[in-house]
């Protein structure tokens, strides 16, 4: 890649975006509880505060339905406003002006409004937090019309998205996962944007097309390592944003490879997985050997103990042994859906 | 608790806010009528009654100042500025109104007039408000937002929240409650003990004015004066106008289930037209002829914007996926 690549992690990657985006942009302003002097229950603003000051950074109580509204209001008065929910479980507390609000301002207004505004949650388990602080429900904002969701997996992403999302006219969910923020990944120093709607192909393969999502996509590939030892080639996916959807690339890779496995931490039902299965059903039905997979946490609410959670939530074992049926039981056959 | 002062404007300025508070009146007596005729879609709630409220406050509001609004809103809209026809044509989901007929009754927006949108949800615009008044701190605008809500929306968390985030970060926004005492049917003695929302803003250090929300004087003095607080950096107040809606919470309540006709009867012995008519004008002089001509001047206005909703093109079908992005 470029010059000035360097390793940074996932968070910093993310303070790298704000810090850029909020000297190039005096309209943006940063609301959230603990993001100032603290710099983030995460070390998500990291240094911002002392950068940018209280005006621009502002720091809340515990408010999460005042603070989105607050947000969604300056968006419409002509700020560029980032909401930072810190877990995305507490969205919870602003759902109503989420959905009701800052999703449809733009339509109902008939365009003359608009709702520039970043809502950020960092999703998933880690560290056995427990039922309310590890919900992954990131494709609920999917069926939302007016409402964009990006779920990045690296800290390359995590920048070029962030950039796009706040540059974005319109309310995007920016949903990170908590148990990436530490982990490294290579970042250039020049600027770089990267638009959403495409999906990137983390690893090319002939015999399965694996699609997943954010602190998936690592699962998924030390699986395609295993799987690899086995002489099962895996294409692995990774659409970015779940809105706007790359369907293109997903249905083109099943196009090739006739199979499909969809991994998410999310559970099954109604959810993000059952999406994909039903893109590929519609764009390339006849070209699956196999039903598609779904290799999801499954719909029990987090539990507190290791052992619990972890028999719950898509292991690495869990998705190599999956794939592997999913290719063995098909390699002889047409279709297994009968 | 302050008690609003200030002294009464001129004649001319009482005149104009009579005008203004019969517009209002004949405009949703005339959606009253076209919507029992069956023509418009949706739903309505009338301000009738509660007229002193929108006229009073706004008359201290510049085009560039910023309302956010409650699903009870036409009102609201036209006494900032909207021009009828923009807001009636809306209500009759024309591709002229004010939304382009994407919105209706509960989702009037005129951002070109400070009009921030009417609400289909109850407190929604609070916080939303409270935003829009950082925005225009951290721009140095010198905007000033109102936020006009019911006593329907001061148990929910967002009225708590947003005046929270308007005191603590000083903000330039009025939040002036319309205390109709009732709730769709719930009556305000019933759902909470404390029978002034004005006290409640001690809870957030800010000043609490109650004011008679049908003596549009009394009210405009109390709006004023908040309005200044706020353009001059002094930070929100909140204002309570002791209001009644005359008619059902939705056209199609009849409003009497829950109230009784005594007291319906009693308020509208206060009509708000009548008690500046009386109290203010008739002593100053102004005679039966002016009245006479500013009613028909109204019903000119009303019929107007009736004529032109009515032979407003519907918006064209192929265009209902626009604006979903911006």
């Amino acid at each position: 890649m470029e010059s000035g690549l360097r390793e940074i992690s996932y968070v910093d990657a993310g303070v790298e975006a704000l810090r850029e985006e909020m000297a190039r942009d005096e309209s943006i302003v940063y609301i959230g509880q603990g993001i100032g002097p603290r710099g983030g229950n995460f070390r998500q603003t990291r240094g911002l505060w002392q950068q940018f000051g209280d005006h621009r950074l502002r720091d809340t109580g515990i408010s999460e339905l005042g603070a989105t509204g607050v947000g969604i209001g300056a968006a419409m008065a002509g700020s560029r406003a980032i909401v930072d929910e810190v877990f995305l479980d507490f969205t919870l507390e602003a759902m109503a002006q989420i959905v009701q609000q800052a999703a449809t301002a733009h339509y109902c207004s008939n365009g003359k409004l608009r709702v520039p505004l970043v809502i950020r949650g960092a999703m998933g388990a880690i560290r056995n937090a427990g039922a309310h602080h590890s919900h992954t429900f990131y494709a609920w904002f999917g069926h939302i019309p007016g409402l964009k969701v990006a779920t990045p997996a690296t800290p390359y992403d995590v920048k070029g998205l962030m950039k796009t999302a706040i540059r974005d006219d319109g309310p995007v969910l920016f949903i990170e996962h908590k148990a990436l923020y530490n982990t490294k990944g290579p970042v250039p120093e020049a600027e770089y944007l990267i638009p959403f709607g495409q999906a990137r192909v983390v690893r090319q393969g002939s015999d399965v097309t694996v699609v997943a999502v954010s602190r998936m996509v690592s699962l998924a590939e030390q699986a395609a390592e295993a799987l690899a030892a086995e002489g099962m080639s895996l294409e692995i996916i990774d659409p970015r944003t779940v809105v706007p959807l790359d369907r293109e690339t997903i249905a083109e890779s099943v196009s090739k490879t006739g199979r499909l496995a969809v991994v998410d931490e999310a559970p099954e039902p109604y959810g993000f997985s059952g999406e994909v299965c039903a893109v590929v059903c519609e764009h390339c039905f006849g070209r699956l050997k196999a039903a598609p997979l779904r290799l999801c946490s499954e719909p029990v609410p987090n539990a507190f103990s290791p052992a619990l959670e972890g028999r719950m939530i898509p292991s690495v074992d869990r998705i190599v042994s999956g794939i592997r049926a999913l290719v063995l039981s098909s390699r002889s056959q047409t279709c297994r859906t009968q | 608790m302050l008690t609003a002062v200030g002294e009464t404007p001129g004649v001319e300025t009482l005149k104009s806010l009579y005008r203004r508070m019969l517009e209002l009146r004949k405009f949703e007596m005339k959606v009253r009528e076209v919507y029992r005729s069956g023509i418009l879609p949706g739903f309505v709630h009338l301000y009738v009654g509660e007229e002193a409220v929108a006229a009073g406050v706004c008359l201290h509001l510049r085009p560039e100042d910023l309302v956010f609004s409650t699903h009870r809103g036409h009102g609201h809209a036209l006494a900032k500025g909207v021009p009828a026809r923009e807001v009636m044509a809306e209500l009759f989901g024309r591709r002229t109104g004010c939304s382009g007929g994407r919105g209706g009754s509960m989702h009037l927006y005129a951002p070109e007039y400070g009009f921030m949108g009417t609400n289909g949800v109850v407190a929604a615009g609070i916080p939303l408000a409270t935003g829009a008044a950082l925005s225009a701190q951290l721009r140095g605008s010198g905007q000033v937002t109102v936020c006009f809500f019911g006593d329907g929306a001061v148990n929910s968390g967002s009225f708590h929240e947003g005046l929270n985030f308007g005191a603590v970060w000083n903000l330039p926004v009025v939040y002036v409650c319309e205390n109709n005492l009732y709730a769709t049917e719930m009556a305000f003695s019933r759902a909470t003990k404390n029978p002034s929302v004005a006290s409640r803003a001690a809870s957030y250090a800010m000043p609490g004015v109650e004011v008679d929300g049908n003596d549009v004087v009394a009210v405009q003095a109390a709006a004023r004066e908040a309005i200044g607080r706020a353009r001059s950096g002094g930070g929100p107040t909140l204002v309570e106008c002791k209001t009644y809606r005359f008619l059902g919470h939705h056209e199609g309540d009849p409003g009497t289930n829950y109230r009784t006709r005594e007291e319906i009867e009693a308020w509208r012995r206060r009509c708000p037209l009548s008690v500046l008519r009386e109290r203010h004008l008739a002593p100053a002089g102004v005679d039966a002829g002016w009245f006479a001509q500013a009613e028909k001047e109204a019903e000119a206005w009303v019929e107007e914007a009736v004529e032109f909703a009515r032979n407003s093109p519907e918006p064209d079908p192929e265009t209902f996926r626009d604006h979903v992005w911006a």
